[in-house]
């Protein structure tokens, strides 16, 4: 009989820098299972879901559009994890910032542009933020685990929203759940005429840069990796692990404000339930998926953008299911998770 | 006539070679010492006769009969016995039912038979445990002592014995000695683990050396001298430190004044500890593990709040503050753990400009290049074998140790707490780390050194503390130190000066 082994070993360099490509074979591999399944072409499939997007002007800009709260969603659940603080709310905190736009773009209508976008962006930075302080205060002085509060906060905030959109915000005219429309000074600006795009794509690229420096350039970014990657031996060199995990929650938080703004400011112009799909949580995959690194999440989330966009195509062409876009991030998740881990290991004859 | 032959064992880790092509022989009723300083290949040579891991290459022969040993079940089928270096007993269960675990022949335990059995296999291998004692309340001599009537109790021939002595006071290691002896004259065959010249000069018959992996020789105990030996073992001559006699100065740096605290569970660890250390003095603190050293440590280092007393250092009182704190008032921290001393994940620069970072920064931006210039120079003043950008983690363990002495000692601290230093290095690293001790000491810096290796204490301290059950239970000049001495103190037998506080 042939035995087997198991050895733990490091990967080759080689193979660490192959890993994305061998992941993304791998996933189209696995979902094309599906594809063939629900009896469709794969090969056309795939055309639809990442090539034709790119094919044309507007579906290329419409991917940034998808992008942009992709981007800035990696970006906010990065920063908390880099320093070893487990933020799942980033959909909470996502809408405590549409909440704070779509009441400010109501109030500030007077103003102009120039005053009132800086107010709004701030708005649902300090909104995100305040909801994500409580969760982070606990963690920091009682240990109490965030994973459990953050992810709860969540729920707590959709029904938050939910009573302001049936309560005082009900669109008396329609009697729809949506909040009155802002004020057209507070809309984001378009980027590129006769489409959706908008300032909020120039903060999220702005975000990632921000990311980067604050990350590779900063004390503080030092710090917060040092308190993430080891927080004993962080401590033991004089790093007050606390106070930078607070902080690094806190600017999480405040990010994923930003998210909850730019959609509301930058495309619905009112506050409605289905604000995001879950961006909060996809945030989680991009920022796992870029491995932490600014530039990782960049390109992570705008692969999931194009993905996000390619599977409306797709359905549209072929009458697939939508969902196989989801499948799609999902599986490549998954994957690219086992990959790493199994990357270090070797199976040997025994 | 050999009992076991070990022919051309060869064994990788990835990139490792741990073992190369090893040739070992072990003669019916000899004490044979496998020596080897640290990470030379012995314990993964020993582990493959014991089934626990697989040779990549070369036989196994017992008794001239070639050997399948896949797994412990094979070797103890061919009585050979193990005694690791962390005891596999499991504490809440009796001696006796330890002894018994796993080698019944029946389905029902009968506890009374079986402790009389296991008195009986205690009596006549001349070990002295008591059967019906729960593992849990055993101190470390006689737990192994458990361990060793457990191998025997299987009937084992041939009995392996990884590093025993490094858990034991001197008392209890003369024990094991006389153990020993006693099971070699009734026929036993012993495989000692050690990396103590002394140890094998003292016990062995014969006497295998490994280096990286290599067999150096093997020689009779009897034709042999710790010098030759040394030589065999590090592969050129040892000099030890040297340590300059001189006056210790009069000025108190560090006080510890009744300092209590907990352990993690909560419980009382230390307990009204108090001392003085002086510029220009080393204090030894010599113990067994786990009587609140680790405590002491963390108090002094920032790791832990104490939960009464002070902690004063160069008149400034420093108790409960942070580890920040501490290094700003000029007290330089050699952890326990090297592993919590550095982030493993951040590069040697990082690692080396984490404690003083604001000096690496302007308006909060790093300047990479002040701490990539700081690094270079650390790392050719302390002759660190690594890159700035190399990760932590490749580093081995002299190498890290080397990084922290650099941190700590490039920035002349007024005291140095030193926890452990050179627990797990080589030789060439133990020495490295003892001699830049005496230097701190020589430029008049307070140092106070815990260790649980008494050479290490006895060769580098002016005065010794023993600590017991989270107490200072004695206090003297080293001249009056000796190892006997010492080790009585250090298993709670002697209290001498208990007032040690007042004696500064
Ligand atoms: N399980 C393991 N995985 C990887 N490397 C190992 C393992 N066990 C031992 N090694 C390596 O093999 C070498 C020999 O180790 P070991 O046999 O424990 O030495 P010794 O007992 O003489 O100190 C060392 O370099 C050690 O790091
Ligand atoms: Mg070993």
């Amino acid at each position: 009989m042939l035995r087997f082994k198991i050895e733990k070993t490091g990967a080759p360099v080689w193979l660490r820098s192959l890993i994305p490509v061998l992941a993304l074979l791998l996933t189209f591999f696995i979902t094309s299972g599906l594809i063939i399944w629900g009896q469709a072409n794969p090969i056309r499939a795939y055309y639809y879901l990442l090539i034709a997007p790119l094919s044309t002007r507007v579906s290329a800009l419409e991917v940034l559009v998808k992008s942009t709260p992709l981007i800035l969603s990696g970006v906010a659940v990065t920063f908390a994890f880099v320093a070893g603080y487990y933020n799942i709310g980033a959909e909470g905190q996502l809408y405590a910032g549409a909440i704070a736009a779509a009441w400010l773009g109501t109030v500030l209508g007077g103003l102009p542009p120039a005053l009132t976008i800086p107010i709004m962006l701030l708005g649902g930075f300090i909104a995100g933020a305040l909801w994500a302080l409580p969760p982070a205060l606990l963690r920091v002085k009682l240990a109490v685990d965030e994973v459990v509060t953050t992810l709860l906060l969540n729920s707590v905030m959709l029904f938050i929203v939910s009573a302001l959109l049936n309560g005082p915000w009900r669109s008396p005219v329609s009697g729809w759940p949506q909040s009155p429309e802002i004020a057209p000074s507070t809309m984001l600006p378009k980027l590129v005429p006769h489409s959706r795009l908008h300032l909020g794509f120039v903060v999220a690229v702005l975000s990632v840069v921000v990311l980067w420096f604050v990350l590779s350039r900063t004390a503080f970014g030092l710090k917060m990796r040092a308190a993430g990657l080891g927080r004993e031996a962080a401590r033991f060199a004089g790093v007050n692990v606390g106070r930078t995990m607070l902080i690094a929650a806190l600017i999480s938080g405040g990010i994923a404000g930003v998210i909850g703004v730019s959609e509301v400011a930058g495309i619905h112009f009112h506050l409605i339930e289905e604000i995001s799909p879950g961006y909060g949580y996809t945030g989680i995959i991009i920022a796992t998926l870029g491995t932490l690194n600014a530039w990782g999440v960049a390109v992570a989330a705008l692969f999931f953008g194009l993905i996000d966009t390619g599977a409306q195509t797709l359905s549209r062409a072929m009458g697939v299911p939508i969902y196989l876009g989801e499948v799609t991030q999902a599986t490549m998740l998954l994957v690219t998770l086992a990959m790493l881990l199994l990357q270090n290991y070797r199976i040997r004859r025994a | 006539m050999d009992i076991v032959q070990m022919r051309g064992i060869t064994k990788r880790f990835g990139p490792v070679l741990a073992n190369d092509h090893i040739d070992f022989s072990l003669r019916e009723g000899e004490i044979h010492a496998l020596l080897g300083e640290n990470g030379a290949g012995k314990t993964t040579l020993m582990r493959i006769l014991y089934g626990l891991y697989r040779a990549d290459e070369g036989e196994i022969l017992v008794r001239g009969w070639p050997a399948r040993i896949n797994s412990p079940k094979d070797a103890i089928a061919l009585g050979i016995g193990m005694v690791t270096q962390h005891f596999a007993l499991v504490p809440p269960l009796t001696v006796a039912e330890n002894v018994v675990l796993g080698f019944t022949d029946g389905f029902a335990l009968d506890r009374a038979a079986i402790e009389r059995k296991v008195a009986e296999a205690a009596e006549r291998f001349g070990l002295e445990v008591d059967p019906s004692a729960v593992v849990r309340h055993l101190s470390v001599g006689q737990r192994q002592r458990v361990e060793i009537l457990k191998a025997l109790y299987r009937e084992a021939q041939v009995l392996i014995l990884d590093e025993p002595t490094a858990v034991l006071v001197p008392q209890e290691i003369d024990a094991l000695f006389k153990t020993l002896e006693r099971l070699r004259a009734q026929g036993l065959s012993v495989i000692f683990i050690t990396h103590k010249l002394e140890e094998v000069m003292r016990i062995s018959d014969r006497v295998t050396v490994l280096r990286d992996g290599r067999v150096i020789g093997t020689v009779e105990t009897q034709k042999t001298n710790e010098r030759e030996l040394a030589r065999m073992m590090v592969g050129r001559e040892t000099f030890g430190v040297h340590r300059e006699e001189r006056a210790v100065g009069e000025q108190p740096v560090l006080r510890v004044e009744r300092i209590c605290a907990n352990d993690d569970q909560g419980l009382p660890a230390l307990k009204e500890v108090s001392l003085v250390v002086h510029s220009g003095e080393v204090l030894g603190i010599a113990g067994v593990g786990g009587n609140g050293q680790k405590e002491l440590a963390e108090v002094l280092t920032g790791m832990r709040r104490p939960t009464a007393g002070r902690v004063v250092v160069d008149g400034k009182d420093m108790t409960g503050a942070t580890p920040a704190e501490f290094t700003a008032a000029g007290v330089g921290r050699i952890p326990e753990d090297r592993h919590a001393g550095v982030v493993s994940e951040l590069t040697v620069a990082e690692n080396m400009a984490l404690e003083y970072l604001e000096e690496f920064t302007r308006r909060g931006v790093l300047d990479r290049e002040a701490i990539w210039k700081h690094a270079e120079e650390l790392i050719q003043r302390f002759q660190i074998k690594a890159r700035p950008t190399d990760r932590a983690r490749t580093l081995s363990g002299g190498n890290l140790q080397k990084l922290i002495l650099a941190r700590v000692l490039s920035r002349d601290p007024k005291v140095v707490i030193a926890s452990q230093p050179t627990r797990g290095l080589d030789v060439g690293a133990t020495e490295y780390v003892r001699q830049q001790l005496l230097e701190q000491r020589a430029r008049g810096a307070a140092v106070l050194l815990i260790s649980e290796d008494l050479d290490e204490i006895l060769a580098l301290s002016d005065r010794i503390a023993v600590m017991y059950e989270g107490e200072i239970v004695g206090m003297l000049p080293a001249q009056e130190a000796d190892p006997e001495r010492l080790g009585l103190m250090m298993s709670g037998a002697v209290k001498e000066r208990q007032e040690a506080y007042a004696e500064v």
